[in-house]
């Protein structure tokens, strides 16, 4: 007896009830806030993620304000915020260099730390990645809840810091020392309570808690695939989240020893980042001195080139998986999107200073890392390309998902390709800290990583929810999005070859460079049709917010494989119970098993045996979970 | 020096005024070029296939796809022309920068020290040597903490902010910082380096077009960061030699006039918040500063 | 469906999964402590001639601990041992002996070293004034010897006060036996064995001072290195005693239900505390012999 009819023989009986007598043990407590399911974590993960980039992006939409209209206070929020963080922050409703610091910090980190990676990798892989190897949960469940929380309370020590006197970290995301350092420390300089030592505790909490996922995702790819279900039958989207897991696992420590030190310094009043003979206003700094300012940079790109590709390879299984089911065809070339997967990986750790290119590097240093950051675009060309292949002979339905996850191509392209005049050290000299940088990874996280979120909420609602997200507002959701998004960051392009420098308060307004006109405007007016875009952008998100919360209650109900997808979590109910699958899967086939020929059905489920003649078989599918 | 510079202009890259600028220029454009290649024919293609195979033209979606292996000749091409750029124009043109120093004789030396937030210039003067400099003597009037005891020091100059350099002569500039991270950009010279508190990291140019020039501070330094403004004026000889007249009658007591708008530096003293106007806003306080 | 693997070994693996889990918090925990290493390294290279201690720890009693870690971590493998036999009693002896182990390491640590340090005094001469103090310091003798010269001097802080009182305006230091002859060749080289401050009592001016602090984390990047490494490295010994406690008192029940369950638990925790003493065996010579 196959698993397939095994299966329905299960499904006679109600998932629902069997769900609610799982459930019965559990109080509503343990069942939502303090639950240990993968599911309920997954999704605790995406809305606390939601709510943070969505945050993120307000504090942008503020900074884009004073980018426009330096100087000119800030209707409406600009009393509201001297209201609330006083004369700091807003000062007569204008904006205040250490406020715009801030929001540029906090922007940057909470858009990573707080926005993307919960999402991409938590969220997606808490929820998506046990259903579809097959396992009932995730190795740890306890540790995956403190996983959770510790994220919970280093988010919540994040916006604590705007309430600090002196406001929020404003150093950058990178934090650089010794600016970081000296930070907030004048008189009144609390030893705890001021913006950049939060910022350093929140880290820790945020570390910890990737940390204990990212064991949890390995332990679980290794351990707890179904039977059957081989390396080289994981779907895409499982390698993407097993690499990304690795880089977390490996990337963060060095930076969390760094953070331990910077605290050291600000807390005990070590000097591991301050060199001798520093002169703060005129006057000698007393410390002991022979620290390294460059040590921090070392230690913080050693995270911080790896932890981009945290940002986007979560993107691209997404991306995989509702293009292979889209085109109703195979991925092109599995196994070396598998391959290019893992040597990204590995590069990733080996090219983090082509982020210093300025700080004096001798020939053979910066020719090494010159050539990494070459050779690991490549793995990238090479995911690309095979995307774009995919595309090649599909019968393609541009549903929703298949929209952004479309639309991520392109807009990930731009992104990688201007990477590659930073990436020579020579051309960095001129393009060094312009928007040309702030352009050329925004279209990477922006329409390229965010996209493929919005893809994967509209792709995977169903099997969350049991209903679909409405179409046609997903569409009114997409075309502005994607018009906007283009908008914003085109333009900086050109505001960077104008030499135009990221983290100007002034927008650029105080420089004869960026009174030069490209395109008609002077690289200073661009910020006023860029911040426009932004603006409108943030109304393009409304559809999405109501969608998505309307769709939760009201949405249309679907089967529980309304996409007609060939991977394991559609094969369990929607939404799935407690222990995931009615009876334990067995995978017989690869992830992506479309319009094989000759069969009655354009797709083939991992669950579904290689029989000699497949016309005979049972469609496990329709009857499941009803 | 002729310059193939087409994409550049386009996206409103500014005229280059050093010497090897050019070359920067060029491995910006050709990398532009690549790039732009690559993505237009990628984008071509994209869209070929989304109309060719949307679901109402080509309602049975193939099984196989493509079969040819065109992409790996693509990938290839790919990694032929990034090695092209990398071993042809990067490595080499970085190596002239760090390496080929010009010879200190006949080049002009000078120093540069940011802080929060403007750039102090140091010369040796008519002797040629720089004085010998100790923290412990910084003050305002003396902010490079020039030593008083030291003969060569005698003749050095200071300049706030503004430095001045005769067209066509190597320049050599040793930059360093008291404070904090600092980057002394010249966009228009297509050379930048990071000013490191307790590194003192030279770089050097050669200016070919007179004219004046900002200077960037490329790396966030505080509030005053967006302020943080330098000018470099490349004279004619003449023009040189006379600046150099006026600094030495200035010399003793460095007051140069200030750069615009330079705000009062921040923390550890923390300032009163919003003592800095935003540009534009009616002035409240002096921010003059020094 | 309960979660498959969490006692018994997936055929195709071969391992269960808290064991994976423990390998892979582990590799994290390597990188944590080569991120701290790599900055020692980082430090040291940059320290000037003179401003890397040396032989300011007591390495006997660090010969100790280490000791009582390699010890703990035997009695460790030896509780596991006997679950897997299935002698219970035992399993309690050895596990008894290695939080006791693990104990007294911190008490040594916390109680006796890390005091004796920050009671300890250290004063940086001035450049300027070295030679003022030659007579303890014994620069032309290093010199001679070809090894880098001595700029602190350290010992017993007589008058505590000095350090907050400006009006006071020198420091009386019982000094290390270093400084009461500095020319003995027997002193080129840090002991081995801990030598307490003679009574020698010499006074240091302040304005001779360029830095004074007892040995506390501010003193120098050394001891800032050392108390983050040791500090950080003592919260895990913490943390291993705080885990073996639990398996001590609360083992029984999982031990009735699944004695093997209990023997994995006591391996992976054994497999954590190995990483701990492994740490040690790179903290010990680095900043007590190097
Ligand atoms: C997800 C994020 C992400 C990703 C994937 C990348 C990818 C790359 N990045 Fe980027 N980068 C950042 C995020 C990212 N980066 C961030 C956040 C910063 C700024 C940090 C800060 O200072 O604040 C930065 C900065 C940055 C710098 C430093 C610039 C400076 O500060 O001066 C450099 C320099 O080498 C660089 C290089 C690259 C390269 C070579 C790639 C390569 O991996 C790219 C490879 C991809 C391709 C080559 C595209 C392939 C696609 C095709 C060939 C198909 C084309 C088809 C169509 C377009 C239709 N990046
Ligand atoms: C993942 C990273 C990420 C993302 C997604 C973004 C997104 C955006 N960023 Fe940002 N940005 C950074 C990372 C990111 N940024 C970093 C690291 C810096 C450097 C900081 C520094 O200088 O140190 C930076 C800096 C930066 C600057 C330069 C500031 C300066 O240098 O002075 C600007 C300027 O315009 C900018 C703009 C934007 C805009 C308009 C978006 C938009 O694309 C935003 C789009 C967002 C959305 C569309 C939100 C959608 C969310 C929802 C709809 C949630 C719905 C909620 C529920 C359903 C509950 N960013
Ligand atoms: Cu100085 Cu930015
Ligand atoms: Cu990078």
């Amino acid at each position: 007896m196959d698993a397939s009819s095994s299966i329905s023989a299960h499904a006679a009986h109600d998932p629902h009830t069997h769900a609610d007598h799982d459930h019965h043990e559990l109080g509503w407590w343990r069942r939502y806030i303090f639950s240990t399911d993968h599911k309920v974590i997954g999704l605790q993960y995406l809305l606390t993620g939601l709510c943070f980039l969505f945050f993120g992006f307000c504090l942008m939409m503020v900074m884009r304000w004073q980018l426009a209209f330096p100087g000119k206070p800030l209707p409406f929020l600009g009393n509201l915020i001297q209201n609330v963080l006083g004369p700091g922050a807003m000062n007569n409703g204008v904006m205040t260099p250490e406020f715009y610091n801030s929001l540029g910090a906090m922007h940057g980190t909470i858009m990573i730390f707080l926005g993307i990676v919960p999402i991409a990798f938590a969220a997606f892989g808490n929820f998506v990645v046990p259903l579809q190897i097959g396992a009932p949960d995730m190795t740890f469940p306890k540790v995956n809840m403190a996983s959770y929380w510790a994220f919970f309370v280093g988010g919540t020590i994040m916006l604590v810091s705007f309430f600090v006197p002196g406001g929020a970290a404003k150093g950058g995301w990178t934090s650089y020392t010794p600016l970081s350092d000296i930070a907030d420390k004048g008189p009144t300089y609390d030893i705890i309570f001021n913006g950049q030592t939060l910022w350093l505790i929140a880290f820790i909490c945020l570390i910890t808690s990737s940390l204990l996922g990212a064991v949890n995702f390995i332990a679980t790819i290794i351990q707890l695939r179904a039977k059957g279900m081989t390396w080289m039958r994981l779907p895409f989207f499982v390698w993407a989240q097993f690499v990304t897991a690795f880089l977390l696992l490996l990337a963060f420590p060095p930076l969390e020893s760094a953070i331990v030190m910077q605290l050291m310094d600000r807390i005990a009043g070590t000097s591991f980042f301050l060199p001798s003979g520093l002169v703060v206003n005129g006057a000698a700094v007393s410390i002991s001195g022979g620290g390294s300012p460059l040590l921090w940079q070392h230690l913080f790109w050693f995270l911080g080139h790896p932890e981009v590709y945290v940002l986007i390879l979560p993107g691209m299984g997404i991306v995989a998986e509702i293009l292979a089911n889209n085109t109703r065809k195979p991925l092109w070339g599995y196994k070396s999107l598998v391959l290019a997967a893992l040597v990204l990986g590995f590069l990733s750790f080996i090219v983090w200073a082509h982020h210093m290119w300025l700080t004096g590097m001798g020939t053979v240093v910066s020719a090494f890392f010159q050539t990494t950051t070459m050779i690991i675009s490549i793995p990238s060309v090479i995911i690309l390309s095979a995307f774009f292949i995919s595309l090649w002979g599909g019968s393609i339905r541009f549903t929703v998902p298949m929209l952004f996850a479309t639309a991520f191509l392109p807009m990930f392209g731009i992104g990688g390709l201007t990477g590659i005049p930073l990436a020579f050290n020579s051309a960095d000299l001129y393009l060094h800290d312009t928007y040309y940088v702030i352009a050329h990874f925004h279209y990477i996280v922006a329409p390229g990583t965010i996209f493929a979120v919005f893809a994967g909420i509209y792709y995977w609602f169903p099997k969350a929810t049991g209903r679909k997200m409405n179409d046609f507002w997903g569409k009114v959701h997409f075309w502005p999005s994607l018009i906007c998004m283009n908008a914003i960051f085109l333009p900086m392009f050109l505001q960077g070859m104008l030499g135009m420098h990221r983290r100007w308060y002034d927008g650029g307004q105080g420089w004869t460079l960026s009174s030069e006109k490209v395109w008609g405007l002077s690289g200073f007016h661009w910020n006023t049709p860029i911040s426009i875009a932004a603006w409108v952008m943030g109304l393009a998100q409304i559809p999405f917010i109501i969608n998505f919360f309307w769709s939760m209650r009201y949405g249309e109900k679907v089967d529980d494989n309304p996409w007609q997808a060939t991977t394991l979590e559609w094969t369990a109910p929607s939404p799935p119970p407690h222990g995931n699958f009615l009876a334990t899967p067995v995978v017989y086939r690869g992830p992506y098993e479309y319009s094989l020929p000759g069969r009655a059905k354009d797709y083939t489920m991992q669950i579904e045996p290689v029989q000699p003649n497949e016309r005979s078989m049972p469609e496990p599918t329709m009857s499941l979970g009803h | 020096m002729t310059s193939v510079a087409l994409i550049n202009e386009f996206l409103g890259m500014p005229p280059n005024a050093s010497q090897h600028g050019y070359q920067i220029d060029h491995i910006i454009e050709f990398s532009h070029w690549f790039m732009g290649a690559l993505f237009l024919g990628w984008s071509a293609f994209f869209l070929f296939v989304l109309w060719r195979f949307r679901k109402g033209r080509n309602p049975v979606a193939s099984h196989e796809g493509v079969t040819s292996g065109i992409s790996t000749h693509l990938e290839f091409a790919v990694v032929l022309i990034e090695a092209v750029l990398l071993i042809g124009f990067a490595i080499p043109l970085w190596a002239k920068r760090v390496n080929a120093f010009p010879p200190d004789k006949d080049a002009i030396h000078v120093g540069v020290e940011g802080q929060q937030f403007n750039w102090t210039f140091h010369l040796p003067g008519p002797d040629g040597v720089f004085g010998r400099r100790d923290v412990h003597l910084v003050t305002n009037s003396n902010p490079l903490g020039l030593d008083p005891t030291d003969p060569a020091g005698r003749d050095d100059l200071t300049s706030l902010g503004e430095l001045h350099i005769p067209i066509d002569r190597d320049v050599i500039i040793d930059v360093t910082s008291r404070d904090v991270i600092h980057s002394f950009d010249i966009p228009a010279m297509r050379i930048a380096q990071d000013a490191i508190p307790g590194q003192t990291i030279p770089m050097w140019f050669k200016p070919v077009k007179t004219g004046s020039y900002e200077i960037v501070c490329a790396q966030l330094c505080g509030l005053g960061h967006y302020s943080m403004k330098g000018t470099l004026v490349v004279d004619t000889p003449t023009d040189y030699q006379a600046w150099l007249k006026e600094r030495q009658e200035l010399s003793g007591n460095q007051t140069a006039p200030p750069p615009l708008r330079r705000p009062p530096s921040e923390p550890p003293v923390g300032p009163t918040p919003g003592t800095v106007p935003p540009p534009g806003a009616p002035k409240t306080a002096n921010p003059g500063g020094g | 469906m309960e979660i498959p693997y969490t006692v018994t070994a997936r055929p195709d693996t071969g391992l269960w999964n808290a064991k994976v889990g423990i390998w892979l918090f582990l590799a994290s925990e390597v990188m944590l402590f080569g991120g701290l290493f790599s900055a020692y390294i980082f430090l040291r290279l940059d320290a000037e001639p003179g401003y890397w201690p040396h032989g300011l720890l007591n390495v006997p009693v660090g010969t100790f601990n280490t000791a009582i870690l390699i010890l703990s971590s035997v009695t460790v493998v030896l509780a596991w041992a006997a679950l897997k036999m299935r002698r219970y009693a035992r399993y309690k002896l050895y596990m008894a002996a290695t939080i006791f182990c693990g104990i007294l390491f911190l008490v040594v640590k916390l109680g006796y070293e890390w005091p004796q340090k920050y009671d300890h005094f250290g004063a940086y001469i001035k450049t300027s004034s070295l030679e003022k103090y030659e007579k303890y310091l014994g620069n032309k003798h290093l010199l001679a010897e070809g090894l880098p010269p001595r700029v602190e001097i350290t010992g017993h802080l007589h008058n505590e006060e000095a350090l907050k009182d400006p009006k006071i305006k020198e420091y009386e230091v019982a000094l290390d036996k270093v400084y009461t002859d500095p020319d003995d060749p027997k002193m080129d080289r840090p002991h081995f064995l801990y030598v307490p401050p003679t009574d020698q009592i010499a006074t240091i001016a302040k304005e001779d001072v360029e830095r004074a602090t007892m040995f506390l984390p501010t003193h120098s990047t050394y001891f800032a290195t050392y108390f983050t490494i040791t500090g950080l490295h003592g919260l895990h010994v913490l943390g291993g005693v705080v885990v073996f406690t639990y398996l001590f008192f609360f083992g029984g029940k999982t031990y009735r239900q699944n004695p093997e369950h209990l023997a994995n638990r006591v391996e992976v925790a054994g497999l954590f505390w190995h990483f701990v003493d492994l740490v040690w065996i790179f903290v010990f010579p680095l900043f007590y012999l190097l």
